[in-house]
């Protein structure tokens, strides 16, 4: 399993927009992708399991992944957080 | 075939166009046992790709006409559609309950909206509308029927519909609706209001439009006598071409008289004033030659999101109406919500007769939290033109007392704050209750003025409700008891030396014209599409032979009588 935690920089946190493109990008990969926060542990390809979390500006978020594309699907991730200017 | 529907007339003009159906299939779910659970699993997987590759379509035809921001709850919305906390649980229980998947859907989807709706965040209850509309079309897609989509209108149309809810009409988009026809309303109801503000003709009350009219018919809307031809013939839609063109030369005649005050012709002047909604209609109110605003109803800053307005957003918008209007009268009428009107953030209970409970004055009065915002944004926004306020639905003067205190209470905080208020701010009533109207006497030692809204104040005498279409002939303007009310409230505000306004759809009517100039009426507030038309017909009264006809008219019996004694002085 391949995991990195992240700071959520974006002024309106994880919604709408962002949460889309997460979302997006994770459903690209065969890999189970999660997202934890607070505690919480959801599927980060259901656009509802992470709009339900209700994300904001400096939350720390964990992102991990398990399966034959683990280690892509978290950089192509982590990529997507940094160039969105969403979390670093 | 060519077929003609009677409704009601509720906004002048002719329109010709093919027909739009906006109808909200029957999405009514039952709960069956399937034999082959796998088979019905494949089924459910089938309406998913359908409603993808419709959501697909609109979502690329919401980014050519109305641009990226518009679509991206199109893509939104994909991503619900296949995700998998949704599908998963949906397929699992068709198949371990042997259920169909139209209620395997219901039941899951149910769940999540109930979550997001239960969350204290104002953004994720707007989620619930999102997993609502998903599993909307994919209900259809299972049912086999059709979802219009009245945001993506693209060729001009007559749009046909049960009836016009105020989010529905915020989806029709302006420049192809040419007008519209709904089974159910009255010249009162939401829909007709609406035709008439956005100036497109329409007929209301055709009982049948839904059922008789079929998507691509093409379709004329008589906005003024009230009728709707279907695949009218080419002898018909000549003469309608005509009439169109008549109409449109008699609007040309009556634009003459857009920067003329309103002058009777003996010489008597009253303001022709218009009720608007949002700043946005002012243009119409300028074009038509509004001496003022008689009517701002600022419900509608409350209406079609998810929280109440903060005190610098409804500043904002007060401001601009005032500016906008530069320095003529803006009557502004406090939050009327409740009755017909709800919010549905306030979660307000219930009621078994809303336009009988919690609503307008009493509400504020209650809430005063939301009135006080109100009050403040206006008092500020009071520099910048000239405000009177009104306050709506008041049955008592100790309301009016209590709500000038909450008023006057914000005024002495602002100015303790240092911010500018202006010196004189008139403050009145809208008289809608009969028990106002029956001492209105009283009233005028207090307020600055009256403001009559004669849809209230109708449904209130005659004990009918204005939205049951059965009672509906009890909606009588001319009945004697009201124009005796009327008489009243005006004769208490003269003998104070105050003004007396109206800002019912009577103030616009032609029949109810001639009678409330001979009762003395100083204000008419009407939508800003009947101004002119108002303005041509005063011209032509004489105020001295109106009070007669209005002296006269009180004493009649019927209403029937009344319209009769109207009428006959065009013959004389």
């Amino acid at each position: 399993m391949s995991k990195k935690t992240f700071t959520v920089t974006a002024d309106t946190g994880i919604h709408a927009r962002p949460a889309t493109l997460l979302v997006q990008t994770a459903s690209k990969f065969s890999s189970d992708v999660n997202l934890e926060y607070n505690g919480k542990t959801v599927n980060l390809k259901s656009i509802m399991g992470v709009m339900s979390l209700g994300i904001g500006k400096g939350a720390e978020i964990g992102i991990s992944a398990e399966g034959t594309d683990e280690t892509a699907a978290i950089e192509a991730i982590e990529t997507l957080l940094k160039s969105e200017g969403l979390a670093n | 075939m060519a077929a003609i529907l009677k409704g009601i007339g509720a906004s002048d003009g002719i329109a010709f166009a093919k027909a739009y159906r906006l109808m909200e299939p029957d999405l009514t779910v039952e709960k069956r046992s399937v034999a082959d659970a796998a088979a019905e699993a494949d089924r459910f997987r089938a309406a998913i790709k359908k409603s993808e590759s419709e959501l697909e379509v609109i979502k690329e035809k919401a980014r050519r006409d109305l641009g990226d921001d518009k679509a991206a709850i199109f893509e939104a919305h994909l991503l619900v559609l296949n995700d998998p906390e949704l599908t998963g649980p949906i397929e699992e229980k068709i198949k371990s309950e042997s259920v169909n998947a139209e209620f395997a859907l219901e039941e899951t989807a149910n769940m999540f909206i109930g979550m997001f709706e239960a969350m204290d965040n104002e953004y994720m209850k707007e989620r619930a509308a999102d997993i609502k509309d998903v599993t909307k079309r994919v209900l259809a897609a299972l049912l086999g029927v059709d979802l219009p989509a009245p945001a993506l209108i693209a060729e001009e149309v007559v749009v046909v519909a049960e009836d016009l809810t105020p989010s529905m009409t915020a989806q029709l988009n302006r420049e192809f609706v040419k007008g519209f026809t709904t089974d159910i309303g009255g010249r009162t109801s939401h829909s007709a209001i609406m035709a008439r503000s956005l100036e497109i003709p329409a007929v209301v009350g055709t009982k049948n439009a839904t059922a008789d009219i079929q998507n691509g018919d093409l379709i004329i809307i008589d906005g003024l006598q009230g009728e709707v031809h279907i695949n009218p013939t080419e002898e018909i839609a000549a003469e309608y071409q005509k009439r169109a063109e008549a109409f449109a030369q008699q609007k040309a005649e009556w634009a003459k008289l857009v920067n003329e005050q309103t002058v009777t012709a003996d010489g008597h002047h009253v303001e022709l004033a218009a009720n608007i909604g949002t700043p946005e209609d002012l243009t119409g109110v300028k074009s038509n030659g509004g001496e003022g605003v008689g009517l701002y109803r600022t419900e509608f800053l409350y209406m079609g999101r998810d929280n109440l307005p903060t005190e610098e957003e409804q500043f904002e918008s007060y401001k601009a109406v005032l500016e906008g209007m530069e320095g003529k009268p803006v009557v502004v009428r406090t939050l009327d919500i409740g009755g017909d009107k709800e919010l549905p953030y306030l979660n307000l209970p219930h009621e078994m007769n809303p336009f009988l409970g919690f609503r307008a004055i009493r509400l504020c009065l209650e809430e005063q939290d939301i009135f006080r915002t109100q009050l403040r944004a206006l008092l500020r926004a009071s520099v910048y033109g000239n405000l009177k306020i009104m306050f709506p639905m008041i049955a008592t003067v100790n309301e009016f007392r209590e709500a000038k205190a909450v008023l006057l209470e914000e005024r002495a905080k602002l100015e303790s704050e240092g911010v500018a208020v202006a010196g004189k701010i008139e403050l009145g009533i809208m008289v809608e209750i009969p028990s106002t109207a029956v001492i209105a006497d009283l009233f005028a030692k207090e307020v600055d003025f009256f403001s009559i809204g004669t849809n209230d104040l109708i449904q209130y005498t005659m004990a009918a409700d204005r939205m049951n279409e059965r009672v509906s002939y009890l909606y009588q303007p001319y009945n004697p008891s009201i124009l005796r009310l009327v008489k009243m409230v005006i004769e208490a505000a003269h003998k104070e030396g105050k003004w007396a306004g109206m800002c019912g759809e009577m103030a616009g009517d032609e029949t109810a014209i001639p009678l409330l100039l001979g009762l003395g009426l100083d204000e008419f507030s009407m939508s800003a599409t009947s101004i002119l038309k108002a303005r041509a017909q005063l011209k032509n009264l004489s105020k001295a032979e109106m009070e007669a006809l209005a002296a006269q008219a009180v004493t009649m019996s019927t209403a029937e009588e009344v319209v009769e004694l109207v009428q006959s002085i065009g013959k004389k």
